[in-house]
């Protein structure tokens, strides 16, 4: 069963169609690119999928729960909301961290915000805490990053800054993450260590849906790579055919645009 | 008259300052924040409605809201203000945390939007964005314009002896009076030191804050 399902979804600002009716479904353990040219409304299909905007129709399901349904006129309670927040991860271009707290802070400020919720809170507070910290240094050693624990967003170069807001998202356990231009913000000789991680998480069968610019990189660590134009999929199909074989015209364009 | 008694006479006047200036702090920044609240409200009749009184305090006289908050009760609705110092003080109060309020705005505004949509992303709640992950920031953005404030306060309370509150420079116009103008020039002195204090105090609270961009 597909771990993601868009259906017919669109998306109107004012007057300007953005997205003009997305089909598609990711299985579980898939990685997936979106490529295409700027205006092509990439961002708006992950901010609608990441509940950043509302989309105006068709629906969006995570992990067998509806996010979004146009039709449906059943009104969700915060409770609810805030789980389906959490089945989806985003890492932002600009990675977005919280300049007033250090890396394993930024980590686990969530985490621990999150676990407040639990029964046992009040009773087991310290160990939960602690366990929070545990997994969250383990996981920022897994970026590596260890020798960073204590520094501030500021102290840290791009690249590694993006590894942190990787970390800091992964760390809810997510059933999807997705990545707007994990690195367009960096500078090209930092991009290699973000997609090394990228890469990784693919390894661990982590399921992910990446819009990228890096036409090698997306044929490399995708299952599938859907390409957008225009608020439509114009295009999409295994990572290597379309790539190799692209059938539209516009794709052809695109590709050779770019240097494909 | 001694120097040294001019000199505590003039303290005296001073602990009138001091205290205004504290009651105005302790009151005037929650309530800058409330209005700051009111101004960014959604809910339009409540933003313009509070947009028009900060635009009415901030565009009139400090003097003048200080004569309207001691005589009017009196002249209006026949209580008269008893004290002078609890008028002067929610005169003060009014019209610091209107510039507060704007102050509060622009540094909340300033916040760039991905903070917002990170917390939320995260599952953070709206509450749990504003004080765990935007408050912070917002603090270490006004500092340099909060101090300003607060330099602008300690000299502001001077005005209100124009109600009769016997601060430092009524204090100092009583030795006037009787032929004694420099005291007048001495408060300076006092003025100078109160600012000196609170210039080294901000810059430590923004050392404080330094160690993140
Ligand atoms: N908040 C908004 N209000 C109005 N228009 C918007 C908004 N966000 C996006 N748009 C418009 O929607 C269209 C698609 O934008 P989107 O950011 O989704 O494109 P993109 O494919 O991510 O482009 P890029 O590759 O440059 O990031 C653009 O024409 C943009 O101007
Ligand atoms: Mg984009």
């Amino acid at each position: 069963m597909a771990i993601l399902e868009v259906k017919n979804l669109h998306k109107n600002f004012g007057k300007t169609q953005v997205l003009k009716g997305i089909d598609f479904e990711l299985e579980k353990g898939q990685v997936m690119s979106i490529i295409g040219s700027s205006g092509s409304g990439k961002t708006t299909l992950l901010r609608c999928v990441a509940q950043l905007e509302t989309a105006d129709s068709g629906s969006i399901k995570v992990d067998g729960s509806t996010i979004f349904d146009s039709n449906s006129s059943q009104k969700l309670t915060a409770d609810e909301k805030m789980k389906n927040q959490l089945k989806t991860g985003l890492v932002f271009q600009s990675f977005n961290l919280f300049p007033q707290y250090n890396v394993l802070e930024n980590v686990t400020l969530a985490m621990k915000l999150q676990a407040k919720r639990r029964a046992d809170y009040k009773e087991n507070k310290k160990e939960i805490l602690a366990e929070i910290d545990l997994k969250a240094k383990a996981l920022i050693a897994k970026m590596g990053l260890s020798d960073k624990l204590g520094n501030y967003p500021c102290e840290l170069s791009g690249g590694q800054q993006q590894r942190v807001s990787i970390v800091r998202a992964m760390a809810l356990e997510p059933s999807i993450l997705f990545f707007d231009e994990p690195t367009s913000a960096l500078d090209p000789e930092l991009t290699g260590e973000v997609l090394k991680v990228i890469r990784e998480l693919a390894e661990e069968n982590m399921t992910m849906v990446i819009v990228t610019h890096e036409m090698d990189f997306a044929r490399e660590v995708s299952d599938n790579i859907i390409f957008m134009d225009n608020g439509v999929i114009a295009e999409s199909g295994s990572a290597d055919d379309l790539i190799n074989n692209p059938q539209t015209d516009r794709l052809k364009a695109f590709l050779s645009k770019i240097g494909k | 008259m001694t120097f040294q008694q001019i000199t505590l006479d003039l303290l005296e006047g001073l602990g009138q300052n001091l205290q205004l200036f504290l009651l105005t702090l302790v009151f005037a920044l929650p309530l800058g924040l409330i209005i700051t609240f009111g101004s960014m409200s959604k809910f339009a009749p409540l933003k313009y409605l509070t947009k028009t009184f900060v635009w009415i305090i901030r565009g009139s006289p400090l003097m003048l809201q200080l004569f309207v908050v001691f005589y009017v009760p009196g002249l209006v609705f026949g209580i008269p203000m008893k004290s002078r110092m609890l008028a002067a003080t929610i005169a003060f109060v009014i019209n610091y945390a209107c510039y507060f309020s704007e102050i509060y705005r622009g540094g909340i505004e300033s916040i760039p939007n991905g903070q917002y949509e990170a917390g939320q992303v995260l599952g953070l709640t709206k509450t749990q964005t504003f004080f765990r992950v935007v408050l912070m920031q917002v603090v270490k953005r006004i500092i340099a314009p909060m101090g300003n404030e607060f330099l602008t306060l300690v000299k502001d309370t001077s005005l209100a002896r124009v109600i009769a509150v016997s601060e430092i420079i009524m204090a100092a116009e009583r030795f006037t009076a009787r032929g004694l103008i420099w005291p007048l020039f001495y408060t300076a002195v006092y003025f100078l030191a109160f600012c000196g204090i609170l210039t080294l105090l901000f810059g430590w609270i923004e050392k404080k804050f330094s160690y993140y961009r």
